[in-house]
């Protein structure tokens, strides 16, 4: 069984066919990578996984267990986590307590033993601190503990965002373009990254990624889309060099043929 | 510059930062409980009063400045703690411990069943759906005029705790004590929510909705539940004003003191326990500083008397302009401004808390 299993899945805004009949499975402990040109779909399947939006058709399971069900605010309780596109961080608060809230699966206290601070809460407190500053450790993210997102450069926010979908302890992580906006070298610290999520903390990531460096460093298989439909499945090697993928990146946008070359 | 060793984990979940900061806080404190040994007791019922104003606009706070929701409806909840307090002691014959107490639940449960549909709306909808609230309740207790003796109002008993009386004029400083303690209380349930997940999931939903959902947060309980909390501690502080005006009727919760709120926390500065404080202050002693300044003005005048209708609202309307204009963060704002001026001191840059203009959102480098 798989982790994550898409049947069918299409979604229709209007008279646009964002995502057409895809399916695809995620291996538990395999890193899976969506490519595709601007408006293939890649992120709107990031947002069907998280119950954003209700696919038309086909049904969505995690775990051998439709999650079509599942309200948006239990997916992250299933083990699912994800960061966003376009950075979606609580800009007024610490990356501390950004990955704090990460933590909001794990808690067990309630809104009366909380006001009251009762020492079990400082219990948890302690516990969900100890998580966080592993995650903290992990991305090197100690020089920022205490700094206000507001001022923190696109690069670090990048980070925290991927500490924040850590915190969460996830099962599955789902990873919307790690790596855009970033230099070269912190391209490759998430490359790092990617692995040591997968090999040392045992958790699947499903990416969209545009850098095909980056996607044929650390992907087991790769799914190119197009205009919502599949291209091609596959190894990333075997994507890359497949008729139709090629052909859709050089009819589509120019401007990717020489990241793909 | 103080330097903080944190040798545990404690020390960011501790109510203090440092010893230094806990020892000013308990000056201040000793301050406080010194005060009405050093003014009038004319002046200890007005700094009472700046306490009231601090809970409600704390209880407000909760829900603006923590939450991010608008609110112009919160005088209704005065209203019902106000009521609920009276009529639980005059019909139920409760006494003020427990009809105290019982009257913010009920006005937090009524904020609460009130967010259920209220928060789906947002931003200045939900204001405008807000501000349907305060008038309708105007009109209920009106109509509800058996229980509420309607537009006649209903005099407040003295507060009275295993038969220790607390009155306004009869016994200002035992008032002045209770209501410090009460507010003590408050902040203390206002800083552990701060320092608790509940208060961490109020900062996601300000400032994302859509990340704090991936996150587990249930958006819609969790507005339901902020408008809860911030009701009821409203409804503590529109007991504890009836009982300091001593009679109320429907038009004591009207529109204006909803408005009066916002516009107190905005002053104050948004998001800080300090921004109710100050935005308490300034509400509640602009009267009496303008009254202060028209009697002064007086004794130049020879025509008697200086009547100038809306002179008030007038300031007010003042003082939030130049607010908004110059220093959008409020009292506490400029004031963390001239703190740190200090503590930096020679080194503080003027850009220092300017925002950065948020990074362009571009989907990748070209």
């Amino acid at each position: 069984m798989s982790l994550l299993e898409l049947e069918n899945v299409t979604l229709r805004f209007g008279g646009v066919t964002a995502v057409n009949k895809v399916s695809f499975n995620v291996e538990e402990g395999e890193v899976f990578a969506l490519v595709g040109p601007n408006g293939a779909g890649k992120s709107t399947i990031f947002n069907l996984i998280s119950r954003i939006y209700n696919p038309v058709e086909g049904d969505i399971r995690f775990d051998g267990k439709s999650i079509l069900q599942t309200p948006p605010h239990q997916i992250a309780r299933l083990g699912i986590a994800r960061t966003f596109q376009n950075i979606e961080l609580f800009e007024q608060a610490t990356v501390m307590q950004n990955l704090l809230v990460g933590r909001h699966r794990h808690r067990q206290s309630n809104m009366w033993t909380e006001l009251g601070f009762t020492p079990f809460v400082r219990a948890e407190e302690r516990r969900h601190r100890e998580a966080i500053e592993k995650v903290i450790d992990f991305l090197d993210l100690q020089a920022y503990r205490d700094k206000y997102i507001a001022g923190l450069p696109y690069g670090v926010r990048k980070v925290v965002e991927m500490g924040r979908a850590l915190a969460i302890e996830p099962r599955l992580l789902l990873l919307d373009e790690p790596a855009s906006g970033l230099s070269v070298e912190e391209t490759q610290d998430v490359a790092f990254w990617v692995e040591d999520i997968k090999k040392q903390m045992g958790v699947t990531v499903l990416m969209v990624e545009h850098d095909m460096h980056l996607v044929s460093a650390v992907s087991d298989r790769v799914l190119a889309l197009a205009d919502g439909k599949m291209l091609s499945l596959g190894t990333p090697h075997e994507v890359q060099n497949d008729p139709k993928v090629i052909e859709a990146y050089i009819g589509v946008a120019d401007e990717h043929q020489e990241v793909l070359a | 510059m103080r330097t903080v060793f944190k040798t545990s984990y404690d020390a960011d979940i501790n109510l203090f930062k440092h010893s230094a900061q806990r020892n000013w806080y308990i000056l201040l404190l000793a301050f406080a409980l010194a005060l009405p040994f050093l003014i009038s007791s004319f002046a200890i019922g007005e700094a009472t009063n700046l306490l009231i104003w601090a809970i409600a606009c704390m209880g407000l706070m909760i829900l603006v400045g923590q939450t991010g929701q608008a609110s112009l409806g919160h005088a209704a909840f005065l209203a019902v703690g106000c009521y609920a307090n009276v009529l639980l002691q005059e019909r139920l014959g409760l006494p003020f411990i427990l009809s105290f107490p019982l009257a913010g639940l009920i006005a937090g449960v009524a904020g609460a069943l009130i967010a259920m549909p209220m928060t789906k709306l947002h931003g200045v909808y939900l204001a405008i759906g807000t501000i349907a609230i305060a008038i309708l309740t105007d009109d209920f207790i009106v109509i509800a005029t058996p229980l509420t003796n309607g537009v006649m109002g209903l005099f407040a008993p003295d507060i009275s705790i295993f038969g220790y009386g607390f009155n306004r004029y009869g016994n200002p400083v035992g008032l002045y004590y209770l209501i410090l303690g009460i507010t003590l209380l408050v902040v203390l349930g206002y800083r552990n929510l701060q320092r608790s997940p509940l208060g961490r999931s109020f900062a996601a939903i300000r400032d994302s909705e859509i990340s704090a959902q991936a996150m587990g947060v249930n958006v819609a309980r969790t507005k339901a539940v902020a408008f809860g909390i911030s009701a009821g501690v409203t409804g503590l502080a529109g007991a504890l004003m009836g009982h300091f005006a001593g009679i109320f009727n429907n038009e004591t919760f009207n529109i204006i003191l909803s408005i009066q709120l916002l516009l107190a926390i905005v002053i104050g500065g948004l998001g800080t326990i300090h921004g109710a404080f100050f935005g308490a202050a300034v509400i509640a002693l602009l009267p009496q500083t303008i009254a202060m300044g028209r009697d002064f003005l007086n004794k130049f005048m020879a025509s008697g008397s200086i009547a100038i209708p809306g002179l008030e609202a007038a300031i007010f309307g003042g003082i939030l302009i130049a607010f908004i204009l110059f220093e959008p963060q409020g009292i506490y704002g400029r004031w963390f401004k001239i703190r740190t001026w200090f503590e930096l001191f020679p080194f503080y840059r003027r850009d220092m808390f300017r925002r950065q203009k948020s990074y362009l959102k571009t989907e990748r480098m070209r």
